[in-house]
């Protein structure tokens, strides 16, 4: 394949990664934002979700899209369930301190995920899309006389990578509706703003945590439900989304919300391109040593204006 | 004198292992020794300086790697491989320190994080010289730095013992001594330490410098006492255990880091025996520490029985 076509593939390789991304640094970045607690079990609630959604896919009966519809809606209810009970029962208890609510969710990502092991075995499985039509596309060529139109051999994208790139989009809508929209979303920034002054106000903080919590372990199964038929899902799997979610969300400006689905695009969108003409690991440590100098000369992110 | 006693007493005590334990347990406790200089080297960053590190699997990483680059393609005696460690180690966390000592708190811990990241990712990079994943066994005629044969069982239960004590009493020194109690100073208020007139940014830098030292003096005898060394050691995995192993005997107590590793390597022995799924041991302690113990097994001795504990 020529130059073109094959960037062409990188990007669109690159935005299904950038969508799923997306979804999982959001649901980071609002735990952050709101509750100021770093989840280092977020990668597991991801893995929770890609593993549930294989669970319900294969017991439900009937053609493909049942189940995957099925997973779709369960599985990220059930991870953000759990997760709200994580919250009331540890997180609450050691009263959101930055130190021990670090040791706690480490802990909790070490249980989740053997637990997965245990359960589910070290083996990968997919789930069947419940539609996966091959479209070709077009690319432009010079020829003598003007520009045409051809099919490259290979060039082609699935009509559920489409639909991921769909699905996320309109879910981070969701998302920012409820946010800037909704009283619940009033309620959550202003807990974001001042605990201690929504408290006076009558909002009821802890409940506020524990749905925050719930809604950002959500939104990371979400992603992994949607990934899945084009991934694996395995009980390792969470690793990477945690890294690259860490990644996104310091990039992005801690908090904001605007800022973090920039960084995805930018940060899926580069690692799809990279990992294509050079090599994977070598994208990731550039990765990596970009967020811990951001970290250390510009703490307000990239694309963060206020100062913490 | 009661600190020196009881100090002297667990060196004895587990000298008196090398007479009385059964060859299997031998070596268990002699790679929980050489692990416990790990967890003491965290805990002088973590227990005493308040620095909660999620990347020091990069030093021990450094100090391993440094000596085994030197003894496999350097072709380094073991000693000298051993040397080579250490200032690949000492390198490495005077530069992390300086960049990571800028930022505090939550960014303090996900800056080591990346970093340790970066370099476990930078060993599959140079994947054809580390071997990666699978790493490399060392040869029998490295592993004999000062005549001391490390291959056999009891010379190198002897030489985790030594390392061991050389730490753990550098360690009690460095507590008791007026640097030490200015490292917990800044534990407790670094505002108000540097209101003192202390140099807290330097202070800082130079207890993650000792800690990465010693942690690399860890990685580099552990891949010659064992005769490997493989890229898994610098993983995520080996940043959470010195945690686990500190907070578990008890952070900022020089006794804690050898009950927290002999216990948890146990606890790890007995469970990878029946399961597959062993690190689930890990998690749950972590879960219970943070819940009901964040002082730990001696923290919880000193708070309750004997404030004089170091």
């Amino acid at each position: 394949m020529e130059f073109g076509p094959h960037l062409l593939l990188a990007i669109i390789e690159g935005s299904v990664g950038a969508a799923v991304l997306a979804l999982t640094a959001v649901g980071l970045a609002l735990v952050f934002g709101i509750m100021r607690v770093v989840n280092v079990a977020h990668g597991e609630f991801f893995m929770a979700g890609a593993v549930l959604a294989w669970v319900v896919a294969t017991a439900t009966p009937g053609p493909p899209w049942v189940g995957f519809v099925a997973a779709l809606i369960i599985a990220p209810v059930a991870v953000g369930l759990l997760a709200v009970i994580a919250d009331l029962t540890i997180l609450k208890r050691l009263d959101y301190d930055p130190e021990r609510t670090i040791v706690a969710t480490i802990g909790l990502l070490y249980i989740i995920q053997q637990t997965a092991l245990l359960t589910y075995g070290p083996d990968a499985r997919p789930v069947e899309p419940p539609f996966n039509d091959r479209l070709a596309l077009p690319w432009v060529e010079w020829v003598e006389g003007g520009l045409q139109l051809y099919w490259p051999w290979g060039l082609s994208v699935t009509t559920y990578k489409l639909f991921v790139i769909a699905a996320a989009a309109v879910v981070l809508l969701i998302v920012w509706g409820i946010m800037s929209k909704t009283r619940a979303g009033l309620i959550m920034r202003a807990t974001q703003l001042d605990r201690d002054m929504a408290t006076a106000f009558g909002i009821r903080v802890e409940r506020v945590y524990a749905g925050v919590f719930g809604l950002g372990a959500g939104l990371a199964a979400m992603g992994a439900v949607l990934i899945v038929p084009i991934a694996q899902a395995h009980y390792l799997m969470g690793g990477d989304p945690l890294l690259l979610s860490f990644i996104v969300v310091i990039i992005g400006g801690l908090g904001s919300l605007g800022g973090t689905v920039a960084a995805a695009l930018l940060i899926g969108l580069g690692d799809g391109i990279v990992s294509v003409f050079f090599s994977p690991t070598l994208a990731k440590i550039l990765a990596t040593l970009l967020v811990a100098l951001v970290l250390v000369f510009r703490p307000q992110g990239l694309f963060g204006t206020h100062k913490r | 004198m009661k600190v020196w006693g009881l100090h002297l007493a667990v060196l004895a005590l587990l000298a008196v292992g090398a007479v009385i334990l059964p060859d299997y347990h031998q070596g268990v406790v002699a790679r929980a020794m050489v692990l416990a200089v790990f967890a003491m080297g965290y805990n002088i960053a973590f227990g005493y300086t308040g620095l909660l590190s999620l990347g020091h699997a990069m030093f021990f990483a450094a100090g391993m790697y440094g000596m085994g680059m030197a003894v496999q393609h350097g072709g380094a005696s073991g000693a000298l491989g051993l040397l080579a460690g250490l200032i690949a180690a000492a390198g490495l966390a005077a530069i992390v320190g300086a960049l990571a000592l800028r930022a505090a708190g939550v960014a303090f811990m996900i800056v080591t994080l990346m970093f340790a990241q970066a370099i476990h990712l930078s060993i599959f990079l140079f994947g054809d010289w580390t071997r990666s994943d699978e790493g490399f066994v060392l040869q029998g005629a490295a592993r004999q730095p000062f005549g001391i044969d490390l291959t056999q069982a009891e010379p190198r239960y002897w030489a985790a013992f030594a390392l061991f004590a050389l730490v753990f009493l550098a360690t009690l020194l460095l507590a008791r001594s007026g640097f030490g109690r200015t490292l917990v100073a800044i534990r407790e208020n670094e505002a108000r330490a540097g209101m003192l007139g202390y140099d807290t940014f330097r202070l800082k830098w130079t207890a993650l410098l000792i800690s990465g030292v010693i942690s690399g003096a860890a990685g580099a005898c552990y891949g010659l006492f064992f005769g490997y060394v493989g890229a898994g050691f610098a993983s995520v995995q080996y940043s959470i255990l010195p945690l686990l192993w500190v907070l578990l005997g008890g952070a900022g107590t020089v006794i804690g880091p050898i009950i927290g590793t002999l216990f948890m390597t146990y606890l790890i022995d007995i469970a990878s025996g029946i399961t597959t799924a062993y690190m689930l041991i890990a998690g749950a302690a972590l879960l219970l520490l943070a819940l009901f113990a964040p002082q730990g097994l001696a923290g919880e001795i000193r708070r309750r029985f004997a404030g004089w504990l170091p």
